[in-house]
């Protein structure tokens, strides 16, 4: 199963009859795992990766580190959805460290950044600290490096 | 005008060009071909092995290392060796550092071989051998393996090649081009004819690690055959290695001396920085290599599966990373097929002539590519095929 997982997770695009030569299982039984691992929730959502860079979508990314001081009534979960339920969130990480709460987010300008983190993040009663990080570049993401597109370059030989 | 022929040397000029050649000069040309020629890794050589050779360099070991490599090198070959295949062999005499496992295979031959010596060379394989043998003024005698015997060599052929003459059998398992092996149980009757003679082995080993399902077996470890037997063996295919041109020879001391002569005078030392790599990938590498095994496993899987569906007949290779259809009932000389193939739909494979006469009817694939590139090329050759029915 883990296998077949992380094939998917490299490339989604992978068809059942693929899968099934690859990892010699048949065809049904390809289709019944990754249902299964559809309907437990292991498997979420197929995406796909972009360099928004190489396109003209403006657009800036940062890290936000969050620090909370979760009340006894209630844990870093009715915080956290509190933050994640915001479309402009990519990623929420609850962190070991020197802060609690890592928050990815993805706005128009460095100002609506600003201003989400101001007025929406900042503003939560919980939140006692925040330090915004502007991502400058993206090298590598999820296992694939960003940039220039591989060229096979190898020799002729046989 | 110089004559050159006159003046160059007649066992070199005897060496036929591959007639494939053009072939493959036609190919470098087309930008828009999908291959599946390359007999190389397309993994890069893992970060921490690039890392050992770019510190390295950083702390200035740019010097010649000892002929037969450094002392380092050579005990982490040992250890590998006794790890993995159960064969032991002494770092200070028995082991050289090569440049890749051509030059040990080169090394080899020109240790061993008188002129008029006969060499048995199975068929199908890698082509040097021959030529190899040719320029030290050998005989290269061929025994081509069957398809039915699933490309293995068996005692009866080897018998049957043997002559009074005989100086060195070449077996090269696991084999480029039609991804046989040689398991336990078929090395064990080559061995038993092998020792009542004075016929030395030369084991060409590169492709040691990349076996599906089965653990390579070396012929040195079979009772009786470590003193037979020369090991080449190296780094490129196993540590997708190939441009560090890094190998080694394994052979007993004596045959071990000879050789180093060859090797100090000709070549002095195997390169120093791809030595420190090395060493790296045999004490830290064994995760790497699972993993692209494991990726060549699939690969293999998908290639012949997509091959047989479409009607194809294919041996199914257990070992390196190439597939080696039978061709013959589409009625076109191996040749032909590729060629065509390439001009109709723009997928390149090697035909079998490639490696020799015997290999009429087949051609061969690598899928040392990514599932997707694969992918597209079955498509292509599925509609090639479709068109000829």
């Amino acid at each position: 199963m883990n296998e077949l997982l992380r094939l998917l997770e490299n490339d989604a695009r992978l068809s059942p009859e693929a899968l099934a030569l690859m990892l010699d299982k048949e065809v049904g039984d390809i289709k019944k795992m990754i249902e299964d691992a559809e309907s437990q929730g292991i498997i979420l959502g197929y995406q796909t990766k972009i360099d928004w860079d190489k396109t003209n979508r403006e657009y800036v990314s940062a890290m936000i580190e969050l620090k909370i001081t979760p009340q006894r009534d209630r844990g870093y979960e009715y915080i956290a959805q509190k933050i994640y339920n915001y479309p402009e969130v990519e990623s929420l990480y609850l962190m070991s460290g020197g802060f609690d709460l890592a928050v990815m987010i993805k706005g128009k300008t460095m100002r609506e950044v600003a201003f989400f983190v101001a007025e929406k993040l900042a503003t939560i009663e919980d939140v006692i600290a925040t330090s915004t990080h502007f991502v400058l570049r993206k090298y590598k993401d999820n296992n694939v490096i960003y940039g220039a597109v591989p060229v096979d370059e190898r020799g002729h030989e046989f | 005008m110089l004559d050159y022929s006159k003046i160059l040397s007649d066992s070199v000029q005897d060496i036929k060009p591959s007639g494939i050649r053009k072939f493959f000069d036609l190919l470098n040309e087309r930008k828009d071909v999908i291959g599946l020629t390359v007999g190389q890794p397309d993994f890069v050589t893992p970060w921490h092995i690039r890392v050992a050779a770019i510190e390295s360099l950083e702390k200035g070991k740019t010097y010649y290392t000892s002929n037969s490599g450094t002392l380092e090198l050579r005990e982490a070959i040992s250890d590998y060796m006794s790890r993995r295949y159960s064969v032991q062999y002494d770092p200070k005499s028995e082991i050289i550092v090569t440049v890749g496992g051509s030059e040990a295979i080169d090394i080899t031959m020109r240790a061993l071989i008188n002129p008029g010596d006969e060499v048995i060379v199975v068929q199908p394989a890698f082509v040097c051998y021959g030529p190899l043998a040719s320029i030290c003024g050998g005989t290269p005698v061929y025994i081509n393996t069957k398809e039915e015997n699933k490309f293995k060599l068996t005692a009866d052929e080897l018998r049957g090649a043997i002559t009074p003459k005989t100086k060195l059998l070449v077996l090269p398992y696991p084999n480029n081009p039609t991804g046989a092996i040689m398991t336990r149980e078929d090395l064990e009757p080559i061995a038993e004819v092998l020792r009542e003679t004075d016929i030395m082995v030369l084991s060409d080993e590169i492709y040691c690690e990349l076996t599906y399902g089965r653990e390579h077996v070396t012929i040195a470890s079979l009772p009786g055959m470590r003193e037979r037997t020369i090991i080449a063996s190296g780094f490129s295919k196993t540590y997708a290695m190939t441009g560090w041109r890094l190998g080694y020879t394994l052979a007993p001391a004596e045959v071990t001396r000879q050789m180093l002569k060859i090797h100090q005078y000709g070549i002095m030392c195997a390169p120093t920085a791809s030595q420190f790599a090395a060493v790296e990938a045999m004490r830290n590498g064994d995760e790497d290599v699972n993993m692209m095994r494991a990726e060549y496993n699939r690969r293999r899987r998908y290639i012949v599966g997509g091959l047989q569906g479409m009607g194809i007949d294919c041996f199914v290779p257990e070992g390196a990373f190439y597939v080696y259809p039978n061709i013959s009932k589409f009625g076109m000389s191996s040749e032909e097929f590729c060629q065509r193939l390439l001009d109709e739909m723009g997928v390149a494979i090697v035909p079998g002539t490639a490696f020799g006469e015997c290999c009429e009817g087949y051609a061969r694939i690598s899928y040392a590519y990514s599932v997707e590139h694969i992918a597209k090329a079955l498509d292509r050759i599925e509609k090639f095929i479709s068109t000829l029915k």
